[in-house]
């Protein structure tokens, strides 16, 4: 007897996000990136569509991660001590589908560069790879309020991927990101109603709901991936059954909240029982990335190219339908 | 929550008037007030005192269509009328209504179904009135979910109403049409959508809107899709949009009052 396979029928679908611009679109990308537009639960193709693979963004910041593990820093070396040769570096052998260049340097305690020097910074990102960028601040409101205004202006055209546009500043960053044609990124504390509420908000100012990417925040394996999981799986859910102001494509910093984990950092002398650090850290990444995913992940931000190769090879199994 | 404002209607003071000397003003005025305030749907209906009702009709349709793109429920008894209306209409509009009567779905669902329109069909006939029971009632809903089979309507085109009465004559009614709500929704996979002419259950009483936002709630939660109400009723339109929160038909934001009223004519 053939089995009968029941499907939901699901009226909304999250929207599609283009990420970049092209010369013929107004910026100096050599290509573009589209993100979103799916229509089912994750990965199941027989209820709808996943028109668009998630994709990987390697996280590069503008000052030496003296803080970051070895193992990651081992990876690009002295690359890693300027931007542009890092983002270079990440797209050419990293796996890099994007760049998330965080403007750290800019914290007055980390740098104190002015606006002026963050633009020269993101200008020679820009000329270094042809991948669309992400441009976040310093993390501190009165910075970023200078610095992402002045790298929108500069970079008017780009369609950069801007951020972070939180609940309690956001007014400065969409607005300039609206001025200038760029894309941004609106995070909230895992919690899914200050995440819609942070939507509308941002709406309301007029900016279309195809340049909004959610970063609903996420945790590392063993340090609360579960909430991350239930956020992105309830969004998802209330977006299929048409809930507009959640059906928006989605960021998380994978990279940076699984090299917090201490899983991911102490050395084998401590715990002999838990095997080599720098494969396990990798594994710590990959296997954050690779739960996030089914919970319906687009845009996954990395650290390791290790990491990054076994995130890429199980995202294109998931993308191939299976026999059902 | 598909609100279908009621005001547009002849059986108001300032509508029957703006029908007899073809005031446009009022009618327009009611119809932005009621699609600013969350109304999915307009109803229209010339009342018993037109002279000319097509002509009465087809000036309503043309001009609610002059100032809003809200769809329209084409509201009378005469369905030559409604045809009339519906070849006007520029968004599918919903056909209020037809009875369970066999000669009157005859007449009604292929002309749904011809102008792409949805039914608002009452669970009642001729010969039953309005039934007492709910058994009875949900008898005839039933009926009419196999018409709309036969005819070729689409379930989500359908409209059953189980029929409300003031609950001041009729006190026992109420629980029944709970009930029919709930059995209609259980018994057809897909379901129908339901609705509801909410304000007759305050018809004549004290504290009519304390009733009418009751009302409404309690009928959510036994499955109600739609009601014909007062969509400038901020108290009713507010319960309507905590109650979708309360029944995790949406996600809760602290705007929900407001998303719920802007969200919901598009």
């Amino acid at each position: 007897m053939p089995v009968q396979i029941l499907k939901e029928r699901n009226s909304g679908k999250i929207t599609s996000v283009t990420l970049g611009a092209t010369a013929e679109q107004g910026g100096t990308r050599a290509c573009t990136i589209t993100v979103g537009g799916e229509s089912s639960l994750p990965w199941l193709h027989f209820e709808g569509e996943t028109p668009n693979k998630p994709v990987v963004a390697v996280e590069v910041l503008d000052r030496y991660p003296e803080e970051w593990n070895d193992a990651v820093k081992a990876t690009y070396g002295d690359a890693m001590k300027d931007a542009a040769a890092w983002a270079k570096a990440a797209v050419e052998c990293g796996g890099a589908d994007l760049i998330y260049l965080r403007l750290q340097s800019a914290d007055p305690e980390l740098g104190a560069s002015t606006p002026e020097q963050c633009v020269a910074t993101v200008k020679k990102v820009l000329a270094a790879v042809g991948v669309p960028v992400a441009v976040i601040g310093c993390g501190i409101d009165e910075v970023d309020n200078k610095v992402i205004p002045a790298v929108a202006e500069a970079c008017a055209g780009e369609n950069l991927l801007l951020g972070l546009a939180t609940t309690e500043n956001y007014n400065t960053i969409v607005a300039a990101a609206m001025v200038h044609k760029h894309t941004v990124i609106a995070q909230s504390p895992l919690d899914i109603n200050m995440c819609k509420q942070l939507n509308i908000l941002i709406t309301e100012m007029g900016i279309p709901a195809d340049r909004i990417i959610v970063d609903p925040s996420i945790g590392g394996l063993g340090y609360g991936l579960e909430y991350a999981y239930s956020v992105g799986e309830r969004a998802r859910i209330g977006s299929l059954q048409g809930d507009k102001m959640l059906a928006l494509p989605t960021i998380g910093t994978v990279g940076f909240e699984a090299w917090k984990a201490k899983e991911a950092n102490v050395g084998a002398d401590e715990f002999p029982g838990w095997g080599d650090q720098a494969e396990r850290g990798i594994l710590w990444e990959a296997v954050t990335a690779a739960s996030l995913l089914q919970s319906g992940l687009d845009i996954l931000v990395m650290r390791h190219p290790e990491a990054i190769a076994l995130v890429k090879k199980n995202v294109a199994d998931l993308m191939t339908p299976s026999s059902l | 929550m598909e609100i279908i404002g009621e005001r547009i209607n002849g059986m108001f003071k300032d509508i029957r008037e703006a029908i007899k000397t073809l005031d446009k003003k009022p009618v327009q005025d009611w119809a932005i007030k009621q699609t600013e305030n969350g109304a999915t749907w307009l109803d229209v209906c010339v009342g018993p005192a037109a002279e000319d009702p097509t002509a009465a009709m087809k000036w309503l349709v043309e001009t609610v269509q002059e100032v809003v793109d809200t769809p329209l429920s084409l509201d009378s008894t005469n369905y030559d009328l409604i045809e009339e209306g519906l070849k006007l209409c520029k968004r599918p509009a919903l056909i209020n209504s037809c009875h369970a009567d066999r000669y009157k779905i005859e007449r009604v669902f292929p002309m749904a179904v011809k102008y792409n329109a949805k039914v608002i069909a009452l669970a009642m006939s001729e010969e039953s009135g309005i039934p007492k029971t709910a058994d009875a009632r949900v008898g005839l809903a039933m009926e009419l979910v196999a018409a709309a089979d036969e005819f070729g309507l689409p379930l989500q085109d359908l409209y059953i109403d189980p029929l409300i009465l003031p609950v001041n004559v009729a006190q026992d009614h109420a629980i029944e049409a709970m009930e029919t709500l709930r059995q209609v929704k259980m018994l057809s996979d897909p379901p129908p959508k339901t609705t509801v002419g909410l304000s007759n259950v305050s018809q004549r009483c004290n504290n009519r809107k304390l009733l009418n936002r009751t009302m409404i709630a309690m009928l959510m939660a036994s499955g109600l899709d739609s009601a014909i109400a007062d969509a400038n009723d901020d108290d009713l339109m507010e319960t309507a949009a905590a109650a979708r929160i309360i029944m995790n038909k949406e996600i809760y934001c602290d705007s929900f009052v407001e998303l719920y009223k802007t969200n919901h004519y598009k």
